[in-house]
């Protein structure tokens, strides 16, 4: 069995370089499924590409493997992130990717466990992840099971009042086997998450709630990975990254742009997307 | 009655409409006020927020908080019109839904736009399927489904108009116009199109279309199916209805939900207690949805107007 051990990629170049492919396949399935969430997909991969490549253990070949490291994407419509991921690792072959978003693909709209080995709970309806990981933490603890849990939401998801109630839970359980990410692109679907419904002061907030913060550049390789080092080493309450991030990262022309929330890039934007992206 | 009417303008989606209306509305009263939960460019309540940015409140992504803040403008005499997608309106709140809004019966109005199958390629997390059920099962509440966006301008005055816990449930693709033009919705009136000899098709929402064509595939086959528009589908226009079990030989029910809880079930409550018909309920087989096109998932879930055709002729095959 070719079990993925703990720290598989250490070198940040080659993280690097995996995130730039993570980030074309994304670009690619999206103009194929001709609809889906271009903004929110991009601004996470650097940040999801550390957790899985350089500090996950996971077996692509037997994905329910109770040894696993869980990954939870809260934020569940950047799907197409985690499918690109989940193809770069060898979940599936890499055709499948062809099949967003249509009626027998295993890469449904949003991530759906029973279609997806690999997935851990269904997502897509915002503010719940958060609470799942929690429950996976306590069961992982029960077991005595060393296995971490992962999971990433969004700086607008955090709006959800269901969020700070998982988040008293995580800390009120002292659950330190969670790492949390916040991606904080500041925007969401109807502008500036300032001015839709402001959420500052954000790392306040979580340390308020009890929660060791590490607020750092969500784009910055060697940042993530120490980030992820640190919360690994921190017992007895729960972390969570504040990763300060660019909504459509690695395309000019979708950065930081609330229009590409949920709109594919068209053939020509993706040829030019994808250039960008390999001349980075 | 003339039925078709309007067919020369193209589809619509019914939360267009919505959107223009309320605007309208915006103008014409000062208690109306509006509230979304960061999907107003989806639910189009976008308009009335840019003419009227004094009057919306985005709540962002908090469904439960938007609700109780609806309620509580509700109280100060304002009518609020609370909008998001059906899922997270009536999934997230209900429960905010049951307490400040129907127990307490304050004149919150709940326009829910992506109900339904036809949401698309987002997938099961975002298809509405047990909503009508969900808000049907509340005491106060008035539950309406309009069929396009003639049903649907006439519905949002008439809500607006009438005091006390409403939901209207709007979906995301275009509908063809298949009211006719000079409809007027009234709660708890059914529109008839005709009543049929042999069957009659009771629908609700984007459904109506689709029985109208089936009722126009089973004429050239020789049965006469009338067509019912129950866009209330709570409170139910009983009259029409017992009027059609009777008329016909069978009932069949025709919705874009599952069939628990929905209009079937509405329908089929009703029928048991006062006038046992044969009842096929055409809908959604308790299953959740998946991506795919609007038009593809309808057929896969046997939406269509040959599906309706099709169980006409099976039930009065079976009640022989
Ligand atoms: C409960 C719930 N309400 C509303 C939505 C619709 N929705 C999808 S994404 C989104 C905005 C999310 O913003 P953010 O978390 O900042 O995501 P990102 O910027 O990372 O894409 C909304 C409102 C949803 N999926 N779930
Ligand atoms: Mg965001």
């Amino acid at each position: 069995m070719s079990v993925m051990t703990k720290g598989k990629v250490t070198d940040v170049e080659e993280l690097k370089k995996i995130a730039k492919s993570v980030r074309i396949r994304i670009l690619h399935m999206l103009t194929t499924a001709g609809s889906g969430h271009t903004g929110g997909s991009l601004s996470a991969a650097d940040v999801a590409v550390a957790i899985y490549f350089s500090k996950m253990k996971f077996n692509p070949k037997d994905p329910s493997w109770k040894d696993r490291d869980r990954f939870i994407l809260s934020k569940g419509h950047a799907a197409p992130l985690q499918y690109s991921i989940m193809a770069e690792a060898g979940y599936f072959p890499e055709d499948t990717t062809q099949t967003l978003r249509t009626t027998e693909s295993p890469l449904q709209g949003h991530p759906c466990c029973k279609r997806l080995p690999g997935i851990e709970v269904s997502t897509g309806s915002l503010g719940q992840g958060l609470s799942v990981a929690n429950g996976m933490a306590l069961g992982l603890r029960l077991d005595r099971n060393p296995a971490r849990v992962y999971c990433i939401m969004g700086d607008g998801e955090i709006q959800e009042g269901q969020i700070w109630e998982a988040a008293m839970t995580a800390a009120h359980y002292k659950i330190d086997n969670l790492c949390a990410v916040v991606d904080c692109n500041g925007l969401q679907i109807d502008g500036p998450v300032a001015k839709v419904m402001n959420i500052e002061p954000v790392v306040d907030k979580w340390e308020a709630f009890g929660w060791n913060v590490i607020d750092i550049d969500g784009h910055n390789m060697e940042q993530i990975v120490g980030a992820l080092d640190k919360a690994e080493g921190i017992k007895g309450k729960p972390t969570v990254i504040i990763a300060n991030t660019t909504k459509g990262k690695g395309v000019s022309f979708f950065e930081n742009k609330v229009e590409y929330h949920g709109v594919a890039p068209s053939l020509e934007e993706l040829e030019k997307a994808v250039k960008e992206i390999d001349n980075e | 009655m003339s039925s078709a009417q309007g067919t020369e303008r193209k589809p619509k989606a019914t939360r267009n409409q919505y959107g223009e209306t309320l605007l309208e509305l915006g103008r014409e009263r000062s208690d109306i006020v509006a509230l979304d939960a960061d999907l107003s460019g989806s639910t189009k309540t976008g308009k009335f927020a840019k003419e009227f940015p004094e009057r919306f409140f985005n709540m962002g992504v908090a469904e439960q908080d938007m609700i109780g803040t609806a309620a509580g403008l509700a109280v100060t005499g304002k009518v609020p019109f609370a909008s998001t997608f059906a899922v997270f309106e009536t999934g997230r709140a209900w429960d905010q839904i049951r307490l400040v809004i129907c127990y307490s019966n304050t004149n919150v109005k709940l326009v829910a736009t992506h109900g339904g199958i036809t949401v698309g390629e987002d997938g099961a997390s975002h298809q509405a399927l047990e909503d009508i059920a969900l808000m049907r099962a509340l005491p106060n509440m008035t539950v309406i489904v309009p069929a396009d966006a003639t049903e649907t301008n006439s519905v949002i005055r008439a809500v607006a108009d009438y005091k006390g816990p409403v939901y209207v449930r709007l979906g995301r693709s275009n509908v063809p116009y298949t009211m006719p033009d000079d409809y007027q919705f009234r709660i708890g009136r059914a529109h008839v199109f005709h009543t049929g000899k042999d069957a009659n098709i009771i629908a609700a929402g984007i459904m109506v279309d689709a029985a109208k064509k089936a009722s126009e595939l089973l004429a050239t086959e020789g049965f006469d199916a009338g067509v019912i528009n129950m866009s209330t589908i709570k409170p139910l226009d009983e009259e029409t209805l017992l009027n059609a079990a009777k008329t016909g030989k069978v009932i069949i029910t025709a919705e874009e939900h599952s069939i628990i809880g929905g209009l079937g079930g509405a329908v089929c409550e009703f029928l048991a207690e006062n006038h046992p018909v044969p009842v096929r309920r055409i809908g959604i087989n308790d299953s959740f949805g998946c991506s795919g096109g609007a038009a593809e998932l309808l057929q896969l879930h046997g939406l269509t107007a040959e599906n309706i055709a099709e169980a006409v002729k099976t039930s009065l095959k079976n009640a022989q």
